[in-house]
């Protein structure tokens, strides 16, 4: 008879620090800061200066939303790709509101952007989830039409960022203690979606949806509702995303946002979000964003022509995926022997 | 599933549709014969249809020089039309281009984002009687029958350097922001630029020359990792409108305001803010609405067989006086101007 | 009459709907009789629509997606997704141009650029079949990763000086007619495909794949080797689509023809390709691509801004496939309209 040893305080911190040393989420910080530490040595100003430190934590908290919106739809075993032109439409949306209404409250745009973000993805949702069409196709075709829409209402023009007022455009590049507003955005989006993901019910419902659809509908989930709610979610959030977007740049015109899904799709890979669904974290893809974004900036510094980076970012999608795998093989093995004791 | 039942539906379903498929083949050959050059509207009465191809959409600078065309052929009695892709890209172009020919135009006005990748497509044009005029950026003579030129290469390239040395002190090191890498004009004057910084100001360094494509946020963004990777940077010339604003947004809100000057080719409306808080001293341009205007007017020249693009050939472009074609088929827009404080409240484009 | 009572079983004859019902209410009919209607609404509608110039123009336009939608329908019915072709082509492309501009003849370098295309396709293959990676991720990492090889080859220079005898006869067209000579290799191409997908027992492999691929395997079908020996074709066959491409505007660049692959599924998934796999007929993928084609071909005439066909284009997609989905859950309901209860 085995004796049940209760686990005491340091096994379990020792457990709690051992799962987060594998966790496939430090892996992706442990790259991050290896590529930043290079970049720093090879100039300081990478880090060091004002410039330096705001560009690196400020650029890549656009991705990050979306890249966040993007995981918990690729949990469910979806993806979406029209995320960039819903961010395009979202950000000009945004300077046309300062253009046609004078005064706008700046907290009304902001909603404005996340409901019209949300109605765009619940089109997309419900297309997924009641036509019971792949979502690959169903967001190829919204990529299509959202960025028709786009360039159709812009035509030609474009918001320029005299247009906005200066009050937001100030947010793009505001601080508060060295942090920059828009970074603290994202990461407390982050943060409520890590914690609802985990925590709360709904949350680990999309889990065991991405991870098994027919088994999650014959145990009583309802499978419809939590995939359309991932939708509006990764919609509403492209949405913010878009209102931040013409903050941080100030001129938009009908193309912005293009190619942005790709990237999202690629940070939450790297991130660890399994493209079958059913496991990743929101944390891991956040990573994978700044880690694009900062390899992005890193390269020119390390002296790789800056012509070579998508191929890098294509290296590591692959790498990441395969690795994935190769883990995956490793624990079911590892499961297989301990069933088979 | 029942293949072997299928197969015969799929069998008779790809006879069918080879047979659809002949007789489409069959329209293409019975319809044969009509050289495409009859395809176009008859040369006789003249096709005052001029269509103006820029590098790209969403481009204020294109904005003006295609408003400038619009005013000329207005006056004219001629019908004005803008057509072009999205991204500044050289195939992006041409299927506009094809489109036009078989709409049978009189005339296009075309900045072209490569010399030569659109050659083919502007020669089928001008053999279906359509008349060819560049303006801005160039393609191979061979391909178009005018090029309106804003102004010497020579000409544009020395003022920016001149503005950045003066800036500078004549010392210290620079970058160059430019558009997209193949696009004839900025790839012509940076050369010049390069040859005048070995001349005359040896002791100007050029560090980089980064590609913003013409898209604000890649240059935006270019222009923030160049003053990260060369924090000795002094300057930075951008010969291109969506350049130098992209350029001067960032550092407004930058440390490096007023340590880095910014100089190039800009257009006043975008470019006030800028110098008005000191961001950028002084910049370049031409009018481009003259550009467009002078460009319409040679379109109509051309199509009113009035000249055929020799060197010589002269021709009347209403406000802005007469023109005589020069060598190599090009034709002067004039010299470049200077914008800086004192003067930047008098325009208005 | 005889005396034993045979087991009275239905042939197909009895419950089968007629040979010529069969044709003509199937999905690829519904395709052609599209593109025929667009055909005779254009023509008679729009000007200058008539013409043989705007047959040329149209085939050596959608000549690159006719390509590649072969192996691409091939790929789809068994259940993979090749999301890479474009970056592929463009990669091809991009050989071409450098070996040609270091010295070497025009032939050699575009067979240089095949091989590539086929090691590009290989390296899906053993991704997908032997690491075990779904297509859908590790196409997507290859996407970038072959067009961020590709500009990083050539920066964003373009070669632009090729042959003139390829030149001519890329753009080239057969005798008098209108139509291009480009289409004579689609042709045979397409009746090679064809054959091979409906009349082979390679071909009715494939389809057993994308049905079940389990089943299939145990039936004897080499699944991996198959799924291998596809997406090695999917990369020639881009290879050849992209060396087109680059003689047929003179211009080697690396970001040629980007966005290419979503425009190559459209078409495939219009025709009436199941994107579940199992389902499809290249006659039908043929039509979908001249469908999508024509339609762009007659709006770019009547001065529709390509914004608007991209809605349309886009639209299409979707209504196509939604339509399958309603219509197969109205199947559902009407052949057994007292079982779910």
């Amino acid at each position: 008879m085995t004796t049940i040893t209760a686990p005491t305080a340091t096994n379990r911190l020792l457990s709690g620090l051992g799962g987060f040393a594998k966790a496939r989420e430090t892996g992706i910080l442990l790259a991050l800061v290896i590529v930043v530490v290079a970049a720093t040595v090879k100039n300081p100003n990478f880090v060091f200066s004002n410039d330096g430190f705001r560009d690196l934590l400020l650029s890549p908290s656009i991705l990050l939303l979306v890249a966040v919106g993007q995981a918990i739809v690729i949990i469910t075993r979806n993806v979406d790709l029209s995320v960039g032109s819903t961010l395009g439409l979202s950000a000009y949306l945004t300077g046309r509101l300062f253009i046609d209404f004078p005064g706008i409250p700046i907290i009304a745009v902001f909603l404005i952007g996340i409901l019209f973000g949300g109605v765009l993805g619940l089109v997309n949702g419900a297309l997924v989830a009641f036509a019971r069409v792949p979502a690959l196709v169903i967001t190829l075709g919204t990529l299509y039409i959202y960025r028709g829409i786009n360039v159709a209402w812009a035509g030609s023009d474009r918001i320029n960022a005299s247009d906005m007022p200066k009050s937001f455009l100030a947010l793009g590049t505001a601080q508060v203690l060295f942090i920059p507003v828009l970074t603290l955005i994202a990461v407390a989006v982050l943060l409520v979606a890590g914690w609802y993901l985990r925590n709360q019910r709904a949350g680990r419902e999309l889990y065991a949806i991405g991870s098994d659809p027919g088994a999650a509908h014959l145990y009583g989930l309802k499978v419809t509702q939590r995939v359309l709610v991932a939708f509006v979610v990764c919609g509403a959030l492209a949405g913010l995303a878009g209102v931040l977007y013409s903050a941080r740049y100030g001129t938009v015109n009908s193309q912005a946002g293009s190619g942005f899904e790709l990237e999202a799709v690629g940070a939450a890979v790297i991130g660890g979000v399994a493209i079958f669904g059913g496991s990743g974290t929101v944390w891991g893809a956040a990573l994978g964003a700044y880690l694009l974004f900062t390899i992005n900036r890193a390269l020119p510094i390390l002296g790789v022509q800056d012509f070579w980076q998508r191929a890098v970012v294509g290296a590591l999608i692959i790498g990441a995926i395969v690795l994935d795998r190769l883990l995956a093989l490793r624990q079911s093995r590892k499961l297989v022997e301990a069933r088979d004791h | 599933m029942l293949f072997h039942n299928h197969s015969r539906a799929r069998r008779a379903g790809a006879a069918a549709a080879l047979a659809v498929s002949f007789a489409l083949v069959a329209t293409g050959c019975a319809a044969t014969g009509e050289e495409p050059g009859e395809g176009g509207e008859g040369s006789g009465d003249a096709n005052l249809a001029i269509t103006f191809v820029p590098k790209n959409l969403g481009n204020a600078y294109f904005d003006t020089s295609d408003k400038g065309g619009e005013t000329a052929i207005k006056e004219f009695g001629g019908t004005y039309d803008e057509q072009a892709p999205a991204e500044g890209t050289p195939d992006g172009q041409v299927s506009f281009i094809n489109t036009l020919t078989q709409q049978g135009v009189g005339g296009l006005a075309v900045s072209a984002n490569d010399p030569t990748a659109i050659c083919d497509a502007l020669n089928e044009a001008r053999d279906a009687g359509v008349k060819v005029v560049t303006f801005d950026s160039d393609t191979d003579p061979e391909c178009r029958d005018i090029f309106i030129n804003q102004a010497t290469g020579e000409g544009i390239a020395k003022i920016q350097v001149d503005l950045i040395a003066e800036q500078i002190g004549d010392e210290g090191q620079i970058a160059i922001l430019s558009a997209t890498a193949n696009a004839t004009n900025q790839n012509a004057w940076i050369d010049l630029m390069k040859a005048d910084l070995t001349a005359n100001h040896p002791s100007i360094e050029l560090v980089e020359v980064v590609y913003g494509d013409d898209d604000d946020q890649t240059s935006f963004d270019k222009t923030a990792a160049l003053l990260q990777t060369y924090p000795e940077l002094k300057g930075i010339i951008s010969p291109t409108t969506v350049g130098i604003s992209a350029a001067a947004r960032y550092l407004q809100t930058s440390e490096y305001k007023g340590k880095v000057a910014l100089t190039g080719l800009g257009t006043p409306n975008q470019m006030r803010d800028y110098v008005e808080d000191g961001t950028v001293t002084a910049f370049a341009l031409w009018n481009p609405a003259d550009l467009g205007y002078l460009a319409a007017y040679a379109a109509k020249a051309l199509i009113e067989g009035e000249i055929t693009g020799k060197a010589g050939d002269k021709f009347e472009a209403g406000k802005l006086g007469d023109y005589e074609v020069g060598e190599n088929g090009t034709v002067l827009l004039g010299e470049p101007y200077t914008f800086n404080k004192e003067n930047i409240g008098d325009f208005d484009f | 009459m005889t005396q034993v009572a045979a087991p009275t079983s239905r042939t197909y004859r009895d419950y089968a709907q007629p040979l010529w019902r069969r044709i003509l209410v199937s999905r690829e009919s519904a395709v052609f009789v599209a593109l025929i209607l667009v055909i005779i609404v254009a023509s008679v509608s729009v000007k200058h629509f008539a013409t043989p110039i705007t047959l040329t123009y149209l085939l050596l336009d959608i000549a690159p997606i006719l390509l590649i939608a072969l192996p691409m329908t091939l790929v789809i019915i068994t259940g993979e997704i090749d999301l890479s072709v474009a970056s592929v082509a463009a990669l091809a492309s991009v050989t071409l141009g450098t070996l040609h501009q270091s010295g070497m003849p025009l032939e050699l370098a575009a067979l240089v650029a095949l091989v590539v295309g086929a090691l590009a396709g290989a390296i899906n293959g053993f991704l997908i079949t032997v690491v075990g990676l779904p297509s859908l991720a590790v196409t997507i990492g290859t996407l970038a990763l072959f067009r961020g090889l590709a500009v990083g080859l050539l920066g964003t220079t373009a070669v632009t000086d090729f042959t003139e005898f390829w030149k001519v006869l890329a753009k080239s067209k057969i005798g008098a007619s209108a139509i291009p000579s480009v289409v004579i290799v689609i042709a045979v191409l397409a009746v090679i495909f064809a054959i091979v997908l409906h009349f082979t027992r390679f071909g009715r492999g494939i389809f057993a794949i994308g049905l079940s691929a389990e089943a299939a395997h145990f039936s004897g079908i080499q699944v991996e080797r198959t799924k291998f020996i596809l997406f090695v074709l999917s990369g020639l066959v881009s290879a050849l689509a992209g060396i087109f491409y680059t003689l047929r505007f003179s211009s080697a660049r690396g970001d040629n023809q980007t966005g290419l692959e979503l425009a190559v599924i459209a078409a495939v998934l219009l025709g009436g390709v199941s994107i579940f796999g199992g389902r499809g007929a290249l006659a039908g993928v043929l039509a979908g691509v001249l469908l999508i084609g024509t339609l762009g071909s007659a709006l770019r005439l009547a001065s529709v801004t390509s914004d608007v066909i991209n809605i349309v284009t886009g639209s299409l997609l979707i209504a196509s496939v939604v339509s399958t989905s309603v219509l197969a859950w109205i199947h559902k309901k009407r052949s057994a309209p007292n079982h779910n209860k």
